[in-house]
């Protein structure tokens, strides 16, 4: 199409006149923008000027406000330009654009200096730890007060939950584990065999296993699997006001979302911590005989001499406190999403980060703990 | 401030009154119900065309259908003359870019400001400066009659009425020919829905929109629609202006245009 000249500008005297061609619509805005532009700075302060649109064949929104632009650009030299030509049905339109708009200015985005950000976050932080301690509080509040009258327990949801964060959960688990295990006895029969000591492995994998990663795997396999699952299922219920709904009936959202949740984790957990351990000490007595080749009857005797019912104790003691660490994060920050898919998008990434940090940290303060007490 | 054709006002384009859309034989279900049941109709240029059915009757999936968000078991859509199963990517995109869609909840993109969403289309399907773009959708947040500090806003800050304005002014961004609309008065009040109508009247006429308007408000189809298209067991049982609605002897519709709601918008006016 005749892009070329949508846009024809002639000088006769001290009257410039403006002649428009063709389709002024949005396809050909980029052009017909730089035509205006180039009209209202190659012809400034005209004693008079004319804008025939009688070629014009077709006007949309974007045509007629660039019109409006090059009229309001010879207006401001002075001089009000006459349109002539335009077909009627475009009137409408270009009065419409003549009332919009006189170049708002959008409020200005206030940018963050560094030192600023840097306070921000920090005041940040501290506003999200009172906030995990409120939150532990109304859970343990909702829990005693629903001790009191147990009737109010939703025990059916619970269960619901206790088959799609554990019961779900046990294959990738057992596979995941059984892999870590295979690796452990690997490594440690690659590097205890320079000194002849590859029984040794035994001792390393179960009690590593039983104290440490057992537990240590399956939390964090659980902080990103449900309980991004959990932050999610919050965060569109409160986008969609759900949870306003359950508080204008009310009903305590935490009794009712937040609680059967956590409890369900707490009671997965150190399920899923057994199966887990169990699947890698299979993997690293499997390796230990394929690779090693120590029997499965020697690697049993070795693992009874090797490790006590504390080492499984310590691992199982945890599982539960992770699950409630995993369980409040997830449940907090899917409570505070705002309105936005972003919003949500920021709190599930939240809720894992933190939910995986804190469960490492749990971890180095239990082990101090027991440390002390000589488990 | 303009001369030039005589006689003309309004929406005339040429060809006024040659469907733009039409429906053949469309027949669209879910698992083993049907839902709409050989069902035609068109839409014609110029029109604003209200679509009124009982809750749960088929009116959005309809729009939906036209629209290919929906599949259809069998019949066919022509949309601007040409079928849409027939049509590669890119003749698609060039009849998507013709129509605008103001979703029954907005559907406004939650992490975008108003004034973004708006550019959103625009910044897609041409290539235009920041600033122009920045007038455009100044211009359509005014024509809709919002303010223009709504633009800096989130969805999430808008009122349910600034939500539909803003979306419409969303679906408005490329100058569309045709604008579906789906409920647009729903959840306004009265006084607000009023608004709405003539707001829409006016666009219709400033722009040459043809309008596809799925509506419960009586008022809106008295005031603004030129034509009323009624859905009942999966078909258009009656078309026609809102006098021949009100002629129809079709149980439904005439529960619907002479009830006690009905008598009263009447009395009103
Ligand atoms: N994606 C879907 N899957 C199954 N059924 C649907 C789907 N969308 C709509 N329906 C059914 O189709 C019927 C018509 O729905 P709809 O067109 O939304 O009604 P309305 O006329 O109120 O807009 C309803 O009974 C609804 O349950
Ligand atoms: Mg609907």
């Amino acid at each position: 199409m005749a892009s070329a000249s949508l846009l024809d500008i002639s000088r006769s005297g001290d009257e410039v006149t403006a002649v428009g061609h063709g389709f002024w619509t949005s396809e050909h805005a980029d052009v017909l923008e730089e035509a205006v532009a180039s009209a209202a700075r190659a012809h400034p302060r005209p004693s008079a000027a004319r804008i025939d649109l009688a070629d014009v064949e077709r006007m949309d929104t974007f045509g007629a406000l660039l019109l409006e632009r090059l009229r309001r650009a010879w207006t401001q030299d002075g001089v009000e330009p006459r349109v002539v030509g335009l077909k009627r049905r475009y009137g409408v339109l270009l009065q419409e654009m003549s009332r919009t708009g006189h170049d708002p200015q959008p409020p200005a985005r206030h940018r963050e200096a560094m030192v600023e950000r840097l306070g921000h976050n920090v005041v940040a932080i501290g506003r999200d730890s009172t906030a995990l301690l409120n939150f532990v509080g109304a859970t343990v509040a909702a829990s005693l007060r629903m001790a009191t009258r147990p009737r109010t327990f939703r025990f059916t949801s619970m269960v619901n939950q206790i088959d799609r964060v554990g019961l779900r959960a046990v294959p990738i688990i057992i596979l995941i584990t059984f892999l870590i295990g295979c690796i452990l006895a690997q490594q440690g029969i690659f590097h205890f065999r320079r000194f002849g000591a590859e029984i040794y492995v035994v001792d390393m994998v179960g009690v590593l296993v039983l104290r440490e990663l057992g537990v240590l795997i399956v939390s964090i396999m659980i902080a990103g699997r449900s309980g991004s699952a959990y932050t999610a299922e919050l965060g569109s219920m409160r986008m969609r006001e759900e949870v306003d709904a359950l508080r204008v009936m009310g009903f305590d959202p935490v009794e009712i979302l937040v609680i059967p949740r956590i409890y369900a984790l707490i009671i997965a957990l150190p399920l899923l911590t057994f199966i887990g351990s169990m699947s890698a000490l299979i993997g690293g007595g499997l390796l230990a005989w394929l690779y090693g080749g120590i029997a499965p009857g020697v690697f049993m005797d070795r693992l009874k001499d090797a490790i006590s019912i504390d080492h499984f104790l310590v691992g199982i003691i945890k599982a539960p406190f992770m699950a409630g660490v995993i369980g409040i994060v997830a449940c907090m920050e899917g409570l505070r999403v705002g309105g936005s898919a972003e919003s949500l998008g920021y709190h599930t990434t939240a809720s894992v980060v933190k939910a995986i940090f804190l469960v490492i940290v749990m971890d180095g303060v239990f082990a101090m703990f027991f440390a002390s007490i000589d488990m | 401030m303009a001369n030039g054709e005589t006689m003309e006002q309004g929406n005339e384009e040429a060809g006024v009154g040659e469907p733009l859309i039409s429906v053949r034989d469309l027949v669209v279900g879910f698992g083993d119900r049907v839902i709409l049941d050989h069902l035609s109709l068109d839409i014609l240029r110029g029109e604003i065309l209200g679509f009124v059915g009982t809750s749960g009757g088929g009116k959005s999936v309809l729009t939906r259908t036209i629209l290919g968000l929906v599949p259809k078991r069998s019949g066919t859509v022509e949309v601007f003359g040409q079928d849409l199963d027939t049509l590669n990517e890119a003749q698609r995109s060039a009849v998507e870019r013709r129509w605008g869609v103001l979703f029954q909840q907005g559907a406004l993109f939650s992490s975008l400001t108003v004034k973004q969403n708006i550019q959103f289309p625009l910044r897609e399907n041409l290539k235009l400066s920041q600033k122009l773009m920045d007038d455009i959708a100044y211009a359509k947040i005014e024509m809709v009659g919002l303010k223009c500090e709504a633009g800096e806003k989130l969805p999430s800050e808008l009122s349910g009425g600034m939500i539909k304005r803003a979306s419409l002014a969303r679906a408005l961004a490329l100058d569309p020919e045709i604008l579906f609309l789906d409920e647009p008065t729903s959840g306004l009040d009265p006084i607000g829905a009023g608004d709405f109508d003539e707001l829409i009247r006016t666009l219709q006429q400033t722009l040459g929109l043809t309008v596809f308007m799925v509506t419960h408000d009586l008022d809106s189809l008295h005031t603004v629609c030129d034509r009323i298209a009624a859905l009942a067991d999966g078909k258009v049982i009656a078309q026609g202006p809102i006098e021949t609605m009100m002629a129809s002897t079709h149980p439904w519709l005439r529960a619907y245009f002479h009830g006690a709601r009905a008598r009263a918008v009447r009395s009103e006016r």
